[in-house]
């Protein structure tokens, strides 16, 4: 055992990882991330010295969706790197303890890393009924969560649902599911929205947060590097867009040339999210470039925006049916008015007095 | 409130409200005026004038050639208004959902010539209702304020599309909230005029084809 | 006195009805109505812009017959109408207005601006404020009988010189005869060689008429005030007149606002349909042409155009039947660039030429009509209306243009081709 054992740079030099390898992943890195290459030999330079960092993932009202896609990286990069260095003292699925030996080891990871653990959360919070829905260990989530984050040097609320509430959250909530940044309010959050996450956007943001602490978040709280373009503005399609060639259904011509998705209910123009520049599968294709549009999984509330399908333009209310109803309430105020009108008009007829010769100074 | 939360509460909330209260408001003034009736004819008329009172609806859309000085600007405007409304893609697709009919849009670059012109021309008949006498002696608040609320929806239209201004997404919510902010203007102001046009020209030409004056 | 500011207020309420609904929604302060005012584009002064003259009734509709307005007023966000509102209007829509109706042509929207000044001039006399010279005009023709107060007499001198000079025997209260002839102060004050020149048309035609000792005047100032029960009164005249005598057609003279009273406003007044029909004497002209019955002889050579009488054309629909005469004698008959309905205002109508205090304004407005005239070159104004004929002549000699004014059936007349011996 070195006396790096510790240290990032004993995990290199354990798994045989070359300098040159290793600031090959650095610059790679560092691209994704858009730092600039002295940002990226400074990474690689206080990466070696990257203590073993104490993690403690909570899994919520989730689907393990997330976990299944930070798990999805098919050749080894610095992110999966990193990933495996942390000490994830508990994750439900990834852990080998279960039962009251998972929870001890969560608690001795607590007290043993007071105020220096990340904690990492995916999954809605369900607070109605006093949160029921959801306990773990007897539990309550919002419980879990209160107490694990006191003692947390930061947060990281991984998917759409720890983010914004999520799938959970969809009309009419009925378990009250709320996000991370919803119940603590005293510790820094970032929040990696998407659903799920690019594995490299949670990867990434995580690197960043060991070398260089919490990377700069636009006012929801995302990670600028990955959220600050909309997918619309990087979409390969968008000269279709701009010269207004939609396709008009999923198989018709326009579909198969590759026209923009707009009128099939793409939500590109209103989501932030790396997928049509870092893309999915190592790269290998991201939802538009699959024919069919982005559904806005990475923005608050896309699960309850009208509908996947509908354009962006349309309104998510039914306003036709309100239009209707206001006719028909419309038309009832008329006739009220209607009525006051007449009656109106009926003392006018009843006042008048005629204006005769007399008034004029004559004599019929 | 986020942006995305304003958004989606201008396409939910906010449409459904500025929906009802157009149409309720319309219907309401529309059944106003019906309800003042027209007096009986009993003189001997040289025609119904029934048709010449639709066929004064088209009529007096037909530009008066010699004034054009004075109704050039107000032409490019409201063709440059009607196109952009009703041929501009995205919004054909509201129009389906709310009134269920279907018309095939037209190319963004039209679309944005048109924006183009509507709002050169609405600049200039804003000027020219300074400063032009009758229209100057003519003009209250309600005017300039009907001016605004129709302006509004043209510009940030034109700046969400372009991508200028606020990030998209807020510069998007804040143009549909522009447009219910008209849609709510309508039946409240002189803009009643896109509805009870119809009924004021078939008055006068249904008069005056009784009296032998045709359409 | 049962004319008063509170009455003012109840006929303007009472006169509103759907189409001015409608016009007082659609108004968009667009101006145009301004550019198609005489009054406006002679004087420059947007004082005269054309909807302005019925803003009252305006804030009466919104105020009295919206809820929106009715919400207003419970907010205090409207203005109440005044008693001085209303006087400060009687300038607007009885000095300054012929009520010709060009502004009703122009609105985008489609108002008929005119048919609210007419309501709007209702509520100005009901409140009291008509102009002196109008009422004066109401009081002599219901006492004495015509518009400018000459009595019966006159008119009887009048027909025994015509008797004398053509040879023809002329009826005054025959019964079934084809046509009664009314006719208007101007014509007999003034132009009263029409008597003559009737007599001797309709002798060649075959025609049967009279006139009526009891309803003479076609003028109606009633009509101008805007009071309806007085033009009722003096319409009924002409109905009894025409119903004693069993008169199945009544002849309208050449006079603008006499035809639009009786025949169109007339049995609206009076609250029933007419047992008789009603022409203009230029209608009965045209259609004794069309059946042959008019035969003229010679054409006038010289540059001759025509000038429309607004209440007659534009308002009142006879548009062609001039046109039709006016060819069979003339060879050189250019129209006017807007002519028709489309013709410009002569600026004395509408009870203008009675008010004195209008009478510089009248003068100015000419010369809108001066330039209509200059642009063709011509030695005559040819027209169906005395009024106009008054004010065309007082126009063309204040600015000294070398112009002629005629009469349109003293024209004929002048061209009759005589076949019947007297």
């Amino acid at each position: 055992m070195t006396k790096n054992n510790n240290l990032l740079a004993g995990e290199l030099e354990r798994l045989g990882i070359s300098r040159r390898t290793f600031l090959k992943f650095c610059t790679s890195i560092g691209s994704v991330m858009a730092l600039s290459p002295a940002q990226a030999a400074v990474m690689a330079e206080k990466l070696v010295t990257v203590k073993r960092q104490s993690v403690i993932w909570l899994s919520f009202q989730e689907c393990t969706g997330c976990t299944e896609s930070i798990t999805r990286s098919h050749k080894p990069s610095l992110e999966s790197l990193i990933f495996d260095f942390v000490s994830l003292d508990y994750h439900h699925t990834l852990q080998a303890a279960s039962g009251h030996a998972a929870e001890q080891a969560r608690e001795q990871a607590m007290h043993d890393n007071k105020g220096k653990y990340i904690l990492i959360v995916d999954g809605s919070i369900p607070i109605k009924d006093d949160g029921v829905y959801s306990t773990i260990a007897g539990m309550t989530n919002l419980d879990m969560l209160q107490q694990v984050a006191k003692d947390a040097a930061a947060i990281v609320a991984v998917g759409s649902c720890a983010t914004f509430g999520g799938l959970p959250k969809a009309a009419p909530n009925p378990t009250g599911a709320v996000s991370v940044a919803d119940i603590i309010h005293d510790k820094p959050i970032i929040n990696i929205p998407g659903c799920p996450p690019i594995p490299v956007v949670m990867t990434g943001v995580l690197a960043h947060v060991l070398t260089f602490g919490i990377p700069e978040l636009d006012g929801m709280g995302r990670p600028k590097a990955f959220y600050g373009d909309s997918i619309h503005d990087r979409c390969y399609r968008r000269p279709y867009y701009d010269r207004g060639q939609f396709a008009k259904s999923f198989d018709d011509e326009g579909a198969r040339k590759g026209w923009c998705l707009y009128e099939l209910g793409c939500k590109g123009p209103v989501t932030h999210n790396a997928c049509a520049t870092i893309k999915w599968n190592n790269g290998t294709s991201f939802p538009i470039e699959s024919g069919h549009g982005c559904i806005g999984c990475s923005e608050p509330d896309f699960w309850d925006a009208g509908g996947f399908y509908k354009a962006l333009s349309t309104g998510t209310s039914n306003p036709g049916q309100w239009a209707s109803a206001a006719l028909a309430a419309g038309a009832a105020a008329g006739l009220a008015s209607a009525y006051l009108n007449k009656s109106s008009k009926a003392d006018a007829e009843k006042e008048h007095q005629p204006v005769t010769i007399e008034d004029m100074g004559g004599k019929s | 409130m986020n942006e995305i939360e304003l958004l989606n509460w201008a396409r939910g909330p906010g449409l459904a409200y500025a929906t009802a209260i157009m149409f309720f408001g319309l219907t309401l003034r529309v059944i106003e005026i019906l309800s003042l009736g027209r007096p009986e004819e009993l003189a001997e008329v040289r025609d119904s004038g029934v048709r010449d009172g639709w066929m004064m609806i088209l009529k007096r859309s037909l530009p008066e050639v010699k004034h054009w000085k004075y109704i050039t600007a107000s032409y490019i405007f409201h063709i440059g208004l009607l196109v952009v409304i009703f041929f501009f893609i995205p919004h054909t697709h509201l129009f389906r959902d709310v009134f269920g009919i279907f018309w095939g849009g037209w190319p963004n670059y039209i679309i944005d010539f048109f924006t183009v012109l509507s709002i050169a021309a609405m600049l200039y008949t804003l000027v020219a209702r300074f400063y032009d006498p009758s229209r100057r002696i003519l003009s209250k608040m309600s005017d300039y304020l009907a001016w605004l609320v129709t302006f509004l929806p043209l510009v940030t239209g034109y700046m969400a599309f372009h991508r200028l201004g606020f990030d998209y997404t807020t510069m998007l919510a804040v143009h549909i909230l522009s447009v219910e902010l008209l849609m709510i203007a309508i039946p409240v102001s002189k803009l009643t005029h896109v509805v009870t046009f119809t009924m004021a020209r078939w008055y006068t030409g249904s008069n005056q084809g009784r009296r032998g004056v045709r359409s | 006195m049962s004319t008063s500011f509170q009455q003012g207020i109840t006929v303007l309420k009472k006169v509103i009805d759907a189409p001015i609904a409608a016009y007082f929604s659609s108004c968009t302060s667009c101006g145009l109505c301004a550019q198609a005012c005489i009054f406006y584009t002679e004087t420059g002064n947007p004082k005269y812009t054309p909807i302005r003259r019925v803003e009252p009734m305006r804030r009466i509709w919104e105020q009295e017959f919206t809820l929106v307005g009715k919400a207003k007023k419970l907010l205090g966000l409207s203005k109440p109408v005044t008693e001085q509102d209303l006087r400060d209007t009687v300038e607007l829509a009885f000095e300054s207005c012929t009520t010709c109706g060009r502004c009703s042509m122009v609105c985008p929207a489609g108002n008929d601006i005119v048919y609210m000044i007419r309501r709007m001039r209702e509520g100005l006399t009901a409140a009291g404020l008509a102009p002196k010279s109008l009422q004066a005009a109401a009081v002599r023709t219901i006492e004495k009988g015509s518009v400018m107060g000459f009595p019966l007499k006159t008119l009887e001198s009048m027909i025994q010189a015509a008797e004398k000079e053509t040879g023809i025997k002329i009826n005054v209260d025959e019964p079934n005869v084809d046509y009664l002839l009314l006719l208007s102060s101007a014509e007999v004050m003034q132009f009263n060689e029409i008597i003559g020149a009737l007599a001797q048309i309709f002798k060649e035609a075959g025609v049967t008429w009279t006139f009526s000792s009891e309803a003479y005047e076609a003028g109606n100032p009633g009509m101008h005030m805007g009071a309806s029960e007085v033009e009722a009164q003096m319409i009924n005249r002409i109905v009894k007149a025409a119903e004693q005598l069993h008169i199945k057609n009544v002849i309208s003279p050449e006079c603008g606002h006499a035809y639009m009273a009786i025949r169109w406003e007339g049995p609206n007044v009076i609250g029933r349909p007419y047992p008789f029909k009603v022409f203009h004497i230029i209608e009965v002209l045209d259609k004794l042409r069309a059946e042959g019955r008019l035969k003229t002889t010679g054409l006038e050579d010289e540059r001759i155009t025509f000038h429309d009488p607004c209440q007659a054309a534009r308002r009142g629909g006879v548009n062609e039947p001039q046109r039709n005469l006016l060819n069979m004698v003339t060879s050189n008959f250019i129209e006017m660039e807007d002519n028709r309905s489309c013709n410009w205002c002569c600026g004395g109508g509408g009870g203008m030429n009675t008010i004195e205090s209008a009478e510089p304004l009248v003068r100015k407005v000419f010369n809108r009509k001066k330039k209509q005239i200059d642009e063709l070159d011509v030695t005559t104004v040819v027209t169906m209306c005395a009024t106009c004929r008054n004010t065309l002549e007082e126009g063309i000699e204040e600015n000294n243009m070398n112009v002629e004014v005629l009469g349109l059936t003293e024209l004929l007349a002048n061209h009759l081709l005589k076949e019947k011996k007297s």
